[in-house]
């Protein structure tokens, strides 16, 4: 068990930065993910956490102890890779048991270990095959026992279902999730699937052009994004966002529809605007409710997603917002309709520096 | 021909305009004298006596193999001391030179084309020179390893030194080749397989035993196996610094072969002896060859 604490850490490439200063304590049992888009430097981050990488500057302490320098071998940890990373010429059975021989633990203890993950991830019966004939889903169990074989103070991932294929990747998805709920052990994952993302982690670090984004549960991250980033990053689609002006209560959006802002809202924005000034309109598309009185829109697209309708609707001038319909209920492409916010659901950005507007929050 | 008879001709005419000269080329110059030296070799023929071949069924190997057995046997000691230690040390020194060069650094591509020169040059001219740089006034390999090279050995010419001369030189010209079989191997060894190594908190040993060498041993049987080979056919190198010599010492079975062939000119004893060679190069390839596809599904 372990916590791993990030101060000030950074990476650089020559004069590029992979990772500028980022902060962050990664709690004992925590599963904390890091989320981002290619580049964005989060692997970087795992494996300078992990020792594969060299820090630029900064340091990085695991159980309050000093491992900024330390080689990989000397921080107690385990890295499951993207693509496995197993040994092609050895057995499953001798995969797993790498880590135990390479300690020097006695035969017996490595018997029982690997006889314990395999049964644990079951995977007894490929023991004795060669990593080479087993699918993907099998490998990466196989990685994974070599990673628990050794019962590391933490466990790094570095996005170890991307190599999968779909069907496999959900399933492999809840096998971890339970991994981890049962053996309790702090875990960095890293992942550019934001879905992946948001079911996994206790907490998400979001990250883009080497910086952090914002750090929050899965909740606070959707529903409270940090920025523009975050908003439109996290979810599928993303959060709709609408340019306006605000002015006496009230946003005035492009397409010659005001929209009234929340009472709770009210100081907030009179605070960070001065009274008036452009703001953006945030909100998921769950937020907005197809009715009778709200702001005028017509069909532009719909999709039948199964369970619902994502419906794209047209405001103004080629503005489109997203809106979530029940499935029931057919919109033919040009019907004219009328969607209502939910007040709760409602962010406000400010243009200029793209971060969301903070309002104090009442008990 | 005209035009339109040229349109004439179908794709399969034309295949047979390609294929032909080159059949007809190998049938003459490899398959025919195959076969016919494996006729000659049941055969008491000399190529100059002006006599037709008398068949004498297997004794031109009875011979060999019990008669003259000793001599004969010295010829194959010879040989196979020769390839174990030629092909050892090679391995050996290819390997490790391979491991050096692995890293990349500045200048390293320069180093790599400097050391594989050696694998260039003619054996015979390699020959040449080798046995100025082994001639105890002229030379000056008595110089590297001796504090007193005028006391030095007289390589080409002793008894035991001979032999581990034509090592020398052998393990000089083709180490590159093994070093160059065992770059490509590295090379292809996945860097992340040893970042899991270095976390599963594996010594650099550990790696090299467990990772490096398994991953780089179907590449190392491949070189193990041109090299025997080559070592079983050891000729040029052989004639050029010592001639088989002092006595007979450093005669390998090729060089047995080419004077029992040219200078004695027992052409179907000496077609006999290289059926038996063939045969023993024949079952260690295929020695390696089993070793290699193990090493690969292993």
């Amino acid at each position: 068990m372990a916590t791993i604490e990030l101060q000030k850490v950074e990476k650089k490439f020559g004069d590029l930065h992979a990772v500028k200063p980022i902060d962050l304590t990664i709690h004992n049992g925590e599963f904390v993910v890091l989320l981002g888009p290619s580049g964005c430097g989060k692997t970087t981050t795992l494996r300078m956490i992990s020792g594969l990488e060299a820090v630029t500057g900064g340091r990085i302490l695991l159980n309050d102890r000093d491992v900024t320098w330390a080689h990989p071998s000397e921080r107690d940890i385990a890295f499951v890779f993207q693509f496995f990373a197993l040994y092609s010429h050895m057995t499953v059975r001798q995969n797993i048991a790498f880590p135990l021989q390479a300690q020097g633990e006695s035969r017996e203890t490595i018997r029982q270990r690997v006889a314990e993950v395999a049964r644990l991830l079951e995977i007894e019966h490929v023991l004795d095959a060669k990593p080479g004939s087993l699918s993907g889903g099998d490998r990466q169990r196989v990685a994974l026992a070599r990673a628990l074989v050794r019962r590391p103070a933490a466990f790094l991932m570095d996005e170890p279902l991307g190599a999968l294929d779909a069907e496999f990747r959900e399933t492999m998805r809840a096998e971890i999730k339970r991994l981890h709920i049962e053996q309790h052990a702090t875990t960095v994952y890293v992942t550019h699937d934001q879905i992946e993302a948001m079911a996994m982690g206790d907490r998400i670090v979001v990250m883009s052009d080497a910086v952090v984004q914002q750090v929050g549960t899965p909740a606070q991250v959707y529903h409270d994004p940090a920025n523009l980033f975050v908003a439109r990053f996290i979810g599928s689609p993303g959060m709709n966002l609408l340019r306006g002006h605000y002015a006496g209560g009230a946003v005035h959006l492009r397409a010659d529809v005001a929209c009234q802002v929340p009472g709770d809202w009210v100081p907030a924005l009179n605070g960070a605007l001065g009274g008036e000034g452009d703001v953006i309109l945030g909100f998921r598309p769950e937020a907005a409710t197809v009715n009778s009185a709200g702001l005028p829109a017509s069909v532009y697209a719909t999709d039948l997603l199964g369970g619902y309708t994502m419906l794209h609707l047209e405001i103004g001038d080629h503005e489109i917002v997203h809106a979530r319909a029940g499935r029931e209920t057919h919109y033919p492409i040009g019907t004219p309709v009328r969607f209502a916010l939910d007040p709760a659901m409602v962010r406000f950005f400010d243009p200029k520096t793209e971060k969301a507007i903070v309002r104090e929050v009442t008990a | 021909m005209t035009q339109h008879g040229r349109r004439q001709m179908s794709d399969k005419t034309i295949a047979h305009f390609f294929i032909w000269p080159t059949l007809i080329l190998l049938i003459v110059m490899n398959i025919f004298p195959l076969f016919y030296s494996l006729y000659l070799s049941f055969n008491d023929y000399s190529v100059i006596a002006n006599e037709p071949p008398q068949w004498v069924a297997l004794d031109n190997y009875e011979k060999i193999l019990t008669t003259e057995r000793s001599r004969y046997w010295h010829n194959f000691t010879v040989t196979g001391r020769y390839a174990a230690l030629s092909v050892g040390l090679q391995i050996v020194i290819g390997f490790g030179l391979a491991m050096l060069l692995r890293e990349k650094f500045r200048g390293s591509g320069l180093i790599t084309t400097l050391i594989l020169i050696p694998m260039m040059l003619s054996p015979v001219v390699v020959g040449l020179f080798w046995k100025l740089i082994f001639d105890p006034s002229k030379g000056f390999f008595n110089y590297l390893i001796y504090l007193n090279p005028r006391g030095g050995d007289q390589w080409l010419s002793d008894a035991t030194l001979g032999l581990w001369a034509i090592v020398i030189v052998d393990v000089w010209m083709w180490s590159p080749f093994v070093m160059l079989l065992c770059l490509s191997g590295l090379g292809a060894i996945p860097n992340y397989l040893y970042e899991a190594a270095a976390i599963d908190r594996a010594s650099a040993w550990f790696q090299f035993r467990r990772i490096t060498l398994p991953q780089v041993m179907p590449l190392l049987l491949i070189a193990v196996l041109f090299r025997t080979i080559e070592a079983f056919k050891a000729f040029d190198l052989v004639m050029g610094l010592t001639g088989g010599g002092p006595g007979d010492r450093t005669e390998t079975v090729a060089v047995r072969l080419y004077s029992e062939a040219f200078l004695k000119t027992r052409t179907g004893e000496s077609s006999a002896l290289a059926y038996i060679v063939l045969i023993i190069i024949i079952s260690i390839s295929n020695l390696y060859i089993r070793a290699l596809n193990r090493a690969r599904e292993g």
